[in-house]
């Protein structure tokens, strides 16, 4: 066919559906902002909800691009300008095209916002982000160099949250704390781990199921409460508060490490998309789809076409359909120009 | 304690020129601290502050013990802005914590209705015949205080150290709750982790203490104190701060709200006498400071003459670390050299009254 | 002691730090369905007690997981073991069994 798209956004939907489009015969350039593809699952240890290795995802995303010689990835750019013919690169590099996929996925949360949670001020106040960085150094161990003994997780940071403009559910973050305290189980099995919820939404399969066996089996404890603040102890523990809904009274207690399960927020260059590329956006920030049902994987724009969590907190298998199906999208809107 | 966002609430703080309002009920329980704080203002730092005898109470206590209306509360609080219109002033500072949280929210609430201004407006005319300007600038005078810490430390006679270990003194900082609370962002350092205070102390020399229950109220909540018969809970919320904070063994409280002060510093003693129970490190209270009377003992003012003697938990001890030079003799003289009375001792203080003071009677 | 006309509350908090759980992890660890609860409530909905008395087989089961257990041996008397909330619990929590451990293990609470 001889057409060029170029993919904006080398994480898993954007690989995903750069493999897609060469197997299609489609000429692939992916930009990638960071220095190697893969995204966000690259600092990322373990895949709810079969334990997955995120490495083990993402060597065979790897190989699937590594023999074509139709693609080209330029690592560490960003693209400042996009319409369906070329992409305008930050450095005012052009690159012409017949179609573009954005795929340039979301921001993690900044927990900082959350004031009252202390991270970035208490020691040992961490995100799942940097559990899972713990995961893959080997070893989670408090500032002091212990191990842990009691730890709470704490749902919904910056999710479901009118005072961060953060209204959405993030929707990965339930699964991915009982995933975390299943693996914090196993590693001390003698601690004591509470997370804390406002509700348990285990939205994929196998995922109930997963809750459950870390109730039963692990003795996880959940309670249905939000913490309202943490503050150091005298013992350089730290004081968490909240209410058990359940019983209806307040409930405090000391615990060695508390873990903000951080939320997915719109990527900050969407703004730009909207101001410079005329696509359009929704109130949440993610991008807007042209329709939600029949045409979910394109923009408001004739051959721009979105890919994964550009538009919507997605898990890593909707994300890798979702480049298969803006790969398809595309192909289709190729042959019928 | 690395307080790595206090930065991002930074505020417009006027450097001079300010129209001062006083609180209701300050002068009474620590009658020192709005003298001190109009002469450290004036004396030590050259700044013109206006003191107006015409101003009246902003009507908060009513306001929020749900007697005194909206309307008559905005209406108060315009008649004030127009005194300091007519004083030739802009730049507002309330001494009260409650007020300056009023002041804010009643500023917040015309900016967002301003059908409510109008018509405050006009009120004000029927009942006074006064106009008012909103002012330029409005801030808590522990905003002023905290504006000016650096010139202070510059000024400074002695600092925040124990003269005995040479360590910086331990200090519990307790922000009212209508500082920051209510709107974060005018507050110094936000509502989590305030800093007005806590930077007063770091510039003097001292260290903050941070406790567990740092952030919770005193629990002097207007209605709920005002009710005997709600004052178990009140108490307990002091109880539970106290309690908090005793390990990490402070050397005194400071706070910037009127109220805060004067629950941490009179339940202490009420607890003592309840329950038996002291919460400093020599069996008896911890002293509960102003921070107009911490920047006055910092500036080498004397402290009968900043009325330290009216604190329930007796504050010599601080003195002491701190190498204040007091009499012990003139403690209940008042400024014109006469006997004031003195209060029966009690379970809560250190000195024992009948040696410490011969008095001159 | 003076009396001021008031006395002090007492916090209402659970605190975790100073309960005991040494019975609480008996409890789990001897039936850990028990900690598969959700709190859909459909157990106290159905409670033959829980209609007529202020008994609250969720809310008791719940507080006695946090180590507050007192008055819950008291509570548990006061169901008459009828089995419905069985009948209906969506995680197959043997709840009569529960009613029966906790008696067990807090008879002298």
């Amino acid at each position: 066919m001889g057409y060029h798209t170029i993919v904006i956004g080398g994480g898993v939907a954007g690989m995903q559906c750069a493999s897609e489009l060469l197997r299609q015969g489609v000429a692939v350039t992916i930009l990638e902002k960071e220095s190697e593809l893969g995204g966000k699952i690259r600092n990322w240890h373990k895949l709810f909800p079969t334990f997955t290795p995120a490495e083990e995802v993402l060597a065979e995303l790897r190989s699937r691009l590594i023999s074509s010689p139709n693609l080209a990835v330029r690592t560490g750019c960003e693209a400042a300008k996009i319409a369906s013919d070329r992409v305008v690169l930050t450095s005012g590099e052009v690159l012409e095209c017949d179609s573009v996929v954005v795929a340039t996925g979301f921001t993690l949360f900044d927990a900082k916002v959350k004031e009252e949670y202390g991270y970035g001020i208490y020691d040992n106040v961490i995100t799942s982000a940097d559990l899972e960085r713990m995961f893959n150094e080997g070893a989670v161990r408090l500032k002091s160099g212990v191990t842990p003994r009691r730890i709470a997780i704490l749902h919904c940071v910056g999710s479901r949250d009118e005072k961060v403009c953060q209204r959405h559910c993030s929707k990965v973050c339930c699964v991915t704390g009982v995933k975390q305290a299943m693996e914090l189980k196993r590693m001390f099995p003698g601690a004591d781990i509470f997370n804390f919820y406002m509700d348990i939404r285990m939205f994929g399969p196998g995922y109930e199921e997963m809750y459950r066996e870390a109730q039963v089996d692990y003795n996880v404890h959940f309670v249905r409460g939000r913490i309202s603040e943490v503050s150091p102890t005298i013992d350089c523990r730290l004081q968490i508060k909240a209410e058990d809904t359940l019983t209806g009274r307040p409930l405090k207690m000391a615990v060695d490490m508390l873990v903000l399960l951080v939320g997915m927020k719109s990527n900050a260059l969407n703004e730009n998309l909207v101001a410079e590329c005329g696509l359009k956006a929704q109130p949440s920030g993610f991008m807007q789809p042209r329709d939600s049902f029949l045409h979910n994987v394109e923009s408001n724009r004739e051959g721009i076409f979105y890919a994964g969590a550009v538009t919507a907190p997605k898990n890593v298998g909707e994300s890798m359909n979702e480049g298969t199906a803006a790969a398809r999208a595309v192909v289709e809107w190729l042959a019928k120009r | 304690m690395k307080r790595s966002s206090w930065t991002d609430y930074q505020k417009d703080i006027a450097d001079d020129n300010y129209y001062y309002a006083r609180s209701c009920i300050r002068q009474n329980f620590f009658p020192g601290s709005e003298k001190v704080f109009l002469d450290i203002l004036s004396k030590d730092l050259g700044r013109d502050i206006y003191d107006d005898p015409l101003h009246t109470s902003c009507t908060g206590i009513g306001y929020h013990s749900d007697v005194v209306p909206l309307e008559t509360i905005m209406t108060v609080v315009a008649r004030q802005f127009a005194l300091m219109s007519e004083a030739g002033y802009e730049n507002f500072t309330s001494s009260c914590i409650t007020s300056f949280g009023i002041y804010t929210e009643l500023l917040a609430t015309w900016e967002e209705f301003p059908e409510l201004e109008e018509r405050t407006r006009e009120n004000l005319f029927k009942a006074t015949g006064r106009e008012f300007k909103v002012p330029k600038n409005l801030a808590h005078t522990s905003d002023v205080m905290f504006h000016h810490r650096e010139e202070i430390a510059r000024k400074a006679k002695r600092k925040l150290v124990n003269v005995y270990t040479g360590e910086p003194l331990k200090v519990v900082e307790h922000i009212g709750c209508h500082y920051a609370k209510i709107f974060p962002k005018k507050g110094i350092g936000g509502s989590e982790f305030p800093y007005v205070l806590a930077g007063m102390v770091e510039s003097w020399g001292g260290e903050i203490v941070d406790y567990p229950e740092r952030r919770h109220c005193c629990g002097f909540g207007f209605r709920n104190y005002l009710v005997q018969a709600n004052r178990g809970y009140s108490i307990a919320n002091s109880q539970r701060k106290l309690e908090s904070m005793a390990p990490y063994k402070p050397d005194f409280i400071v706070c910037n709200c009127p109220g805060c002060s004067m629950f941490l510093d009179k339940w202490q003693y009420t607890l003592a006498e309840m329950e038996g129970t002291t919460y400093g490190q020599n069996g008896a209270g911890i002293p509960v400071l102003t921070y107009e009377e911490m920047a006055g003992l910092v500036l080498g003012y004397d402290p009968w003459e900043l009325g330290m003697q009216m604190h329930q938990v007796d504050v010599e001890p601080l003195l002491d670390k701190m190498g204040v030079e007091y009499d012990p003799s003139a403690k209940y003289l008042g400024g014109d050299g006469k006997y004031i009375g003195r209060p029966e001792s009690a379970i809560v203080n250190s000195c024992s009254q009948e040696v410490l003071y011969k008095m001159k009677k | 002691m003076i009396n001021f006309g008031f006395s002090i509350s007492k916090p209402r908090a659970i605190d975790i730090d100073r309960n005991n759980l040494r019975k609480s992890s008996e409890i789990t660890r001897e039936m850990p369905e028990l900690q598969s609860c959700i709190g859909c409530g459909s157990c106290t909905a159905t409670c033959t007690a829980g209609n007529l008395t202020e008994f609250n087989f969720r809310k008791v089961h719940t507080l006695v997981r946090r180590g507050e257990y007192q008055g819950a041996y008291e509570e548990m008397n006061k169901c008459m073991l009828c089995g419905k909330c069985r009948l209906v619990c969506p995680r197959g929590i043997n709840t009569r069994g529960v009613v029966m451990l906790i008696k067990r293990k807090l008879g002298d609470f």
